[in-house]
């Protein structure tokens, strides 16, 4: 049970024995090939499980049962939809712009596969560990907004037009605050490099040694995240009873199918960058000072603490997107540049004055 | 020269967008054409008849009792007030004097079928802006309303009970407990809509200050209903023109002077309060006696003319009935409270964003087959 507290030994023995039979280039090429495959089963595995727990999450919120028919409490009820997706026939309208039309799914689901892979999973587990990590990561994962815009520009509708020309506004926007407030935390690491970040939170998560701003940075993070998901109360590109389906609207089947899917892993991914900037990544919950209880949390294999923190954050999202209504385009602006904004910058100054001071534990 | 043509390029223009008739938010097949500039509304024009059933001529070739079974297809949601109305106009043109019985069982059914209308408006009006949770709690609360319907009549959509003389049959035994039951566990329930919704700083921004339809404004479009009381107009028919036991119960027309679409949301919920206090006045006081007067199989209107209005959970609902002595009438109109309500919608709705034209569309509660009949 060695290798699920440490992912290094089991990755380094798997190399070792590559290494022992291949060239060093043929070595390479097959490890990004596993790591691909690994990232793609992943991807499938989360898009089953968000899907399904979405759907029971919403069902709860609104007393139902959610989906109950396929299988044991309806467990298969999100295979049987790709099923259904795959069977559909994938339609276009006639002055649709092919190429970019059958493009733009493809777009998104790039974006959000680069961003997985420089995820610190658990201890050595992270198929990209460099020193620019987390700008890596805002960097790729806005990419995603390229094929939103290509999605509406081409579908030949207005409704996907407008849908798009919403989240363009709205992602640019609020991937300021995304990335201002994970700047945040990066004044006290010092350092971009997403493990490093997770190795300085050993005798405590950020959120906790960085008080006040941090807890500000965290809320900030929640909101701009959300609304960077394209998310409900944040949902204007789709927005279903304004804009039918938003930027999707014309789409079907399978390209449906990875529009949907990206939603998700993109929400995976802004979860996953703020459980490991702010909470604490896979680092157990640790308190400077006690080992004893320190030594008791370690039992706890780090892999589950990671997705423990994921599943919190995205649990909070979905609770957003059942209770609140959504706001309206020039609302969700004025809440980007006039309030989070301006307090996010604020907040960083706050922050970079208490790690001067040293009045961070 | 090419410089002034690539601006003329540039210039923003206005389009137009086909908004239904297969929409989500126009709650039917309603087809609005709006003009835009960018986000914006220039103009709304509602284009009707996609469900036009001509049920006004339809109405001329059936008998009296047949009419009752069309109107409760037109504002599905406030059938038995709709019914009413028609029984009314022939009661009246009869002449016939009706039991305190039915007249109290009538006005329950009548603020019953408002109540579950203003609770399906509720959820509505949460999911067209947004939040789909709303959706379901009203239709949780509506199911024990349309659960006493099915055991009073039959049906839980497109219910007939009234009949010109009466009620087609007595109320069920259960009616009064479960009405009873049903009032202390949606009293429970009512303050939550208020927690999920009314007090949400999201829906506040997005309703406060926006479709403003003043006093003046509402009175000359014809608009009636809580949309029009909440501009301030008091044109409460259940107060103006009281008709089957509404003289006898004490309510409040709730009145607003904001006119926004805050203001309509708020005089819905005020409604579903009074709409409470009078079933609560009513249901333990049911008087014996008859659920029917004998009327003939046929019923032969005198020759003339009649109007008769009454308060739908929409607005003003007018039956307007020209005789001329035979089994059916020679002429039918009704005056559906919808129609002129759509009326005022681009008024409301220009200089608006579209997200705001869907708010507006939600406080009018639009029912589309009363708009087309």
């Amino acid at each position: 049970m060695n290798w699920l507290y440490d992912f290094s030994y089991l990755t380094r023995s798997i190399h070792e024995s590559l290494a022992e039979t291949f060239e060093p280039t043929t070595v390479t090429i097959i490890e990004m090939a596993l790591a691909g495959v690994c990232f793609m089963i992943l991807f499938a595995l989360l898009g089953l499980v968000l899907v399904y727990a979405e759907r029971k999450v919403s069902a709860f919120f609104q007393q139902r049962l959610g989906p109950m028919r396929v299988g044991k409490w309806g467990t298969a009820q999100t295979l049987a939809d790709v099923i259904k997706l795959l069977m559909k026939e994938p339609l276009m309208n006639k002055n649709a712009d092919r190429f970019l039309f059958n493009l733009a799914p493809y777009i998104i689901m790039i974006a959000s596969f680069m961003a997985m892979a420089s995820l610190p999973f658990a201890k050595g587990l992270q198929a990209l560990d460099f020193d620019i990590g987390l700008l890596y990561i805002s960097a790729v994962s806005s990419l995603g907004v390229i094929g939103i815009l290509l999605a509406g520009w081409s579908s030949d509708n207005k409704y996907s037009l407008i849908g798009a020309m919403r989240s363009g506004a709205q992602i640019i926007s609020y991937e300021l605050s995304v990335g201002l407030s994970l700047l945040t935390i990066v004044v006290l690491t010092g350092s971009l490099q997403l493990s490093t970040i997770v190795e300085s939170q050993a005798n405590g998560w950020w959120i906790f040694k960085g008080h006040i701003p941090a807890v500000i940075a965290f809320v900030i993070f929640l909101i701009a995240s959300t609304a960077e998901t394209n998310r409900g109360p944040f949902d204007l590109a789709e927005a279903e009873s304004e804009l039918t389906a938003g930027f999707h609207t014309e789409y079907s089947g399978l390209k449906f199918a990875f529009f949907f899917l990206a939603e998700f892993a993109n929400m995976f991914i802004l979860a996953a960058s703020g459980a490991t900037v702010l909470l604490g990544g896979w680092m157990p919950f640790h308190i400077g000072g006690w080992e004893g209880f320190n030594g008791v949390m370690d039992y706890i294999p780090p892999i589950f603490w990671f997705f423990g923190k994921v599943s919190f954050l995205i649990f909070l999202m979905m609770w957003f997107r059942w209770t609140f209504p959504r706001l309206r385009i020039d609302q969700l602006l004025t809440l980007e540049w006039k309030y989070l904004l301006p307090v996010s910058l604020m907040n960083i100054v706050l922050m970079a004055f208490l790690s001067l001071m040293g009045w961070h534990f | 020269m090419e410089e002034v043509i690539q601006d003329k390029d540039l210039e923003s223009k206005e389009y137009f967008i086909n908004m239904g008739p297969q929409h989500p938010s126009t709650h039917g097949v309603l087809r609005l054409v709006l003009s835009l500039d960018g986000e914006i509304i220039r103009k709304v024009e509602p284009h009707l008849g996609f469900i036009h059933r001509s049920i006004e001529k339809m109405c001329e070739h059936d008998v009296y009792n047949q009419i009752v079974h069309l109107t409760d297809r037109m504002d599905y949601l406030s059938c038995h007030i709709n019914n009413e109305a028609v029984c009314l106009c022939v009661e009246q043109a009869l002449q016939l004097e009706i039991p305190d019985r039915i007249k109290v069982i009538r006005t329950i059914i009548g603020e019953l079928t408002r109540l579950s209308s203003h609770q399906l408006w509720w959820g509505v009006m949460g999911m067209d802006l947004g939040a789909i949770t709303t959706f379901l709690y009203g239709f949780r609360d509506r199911e024990m309303i349309t659960d006493i319907f099915e055991e009073t009549c039959g049906a839980r959509l497109t219910m007939n009970y009234n009949l010109p003389g009466g009620l087609m049959f007595d109320i069920h035994p259960n009616f009064q407990k479960r009405t009873k039951d049903f009032l202390a566990h949606f009293k429970k329930k009512l303050p939550e809509y208020d927690t999920l919704l009314s007090n949400n700083v999201i829906f506040r921004e997005r309703t406060k200050g926006i479709g403003y339809l003043s006093k003046e404004d509402a009175i000359s479009y014809g608009v009636t209903g809580p949309t029009a009381r909440a501009s301030g107009f008091s044109c409460d028919v259940r107060k103006h023109h009281p008709y089957s036991a509404y003289d006898k119960v004490k309510f409040n027309e709730i009145l607003d002077t904001e006119g926004d679409c805050f203001a309509r949301y708020k005089c819905r919920i005020a409604e579903m309060w009074e709409s409470m206090s009078i079933i609560e006045q009513l249901i333990d006081n049911i008087p014996e006696g008859p659920h029917k007067v004998p009327t003939k199989a046929v019923i032969k209107l005198p020759k003339g003319e009649w109007y008769k209005k009454v308060e739908t959970a929409r607005g003003e609902f007018g039956v307007y009935i020209i005789s001329e002595g035979q089994k059916s009438p020679y002429r039918l109109k009704f005056r559906s409270p919808g129609f002129s309500n759509l009326s005022a919608l681009d008024h409301m709705a220009r200089g608006c964003k579209i997200a705001d034209l869907v708010a507006i569309m939600s406080t009018l509660d639009l029912v589309i087959p009363d708009i087309d009949r």
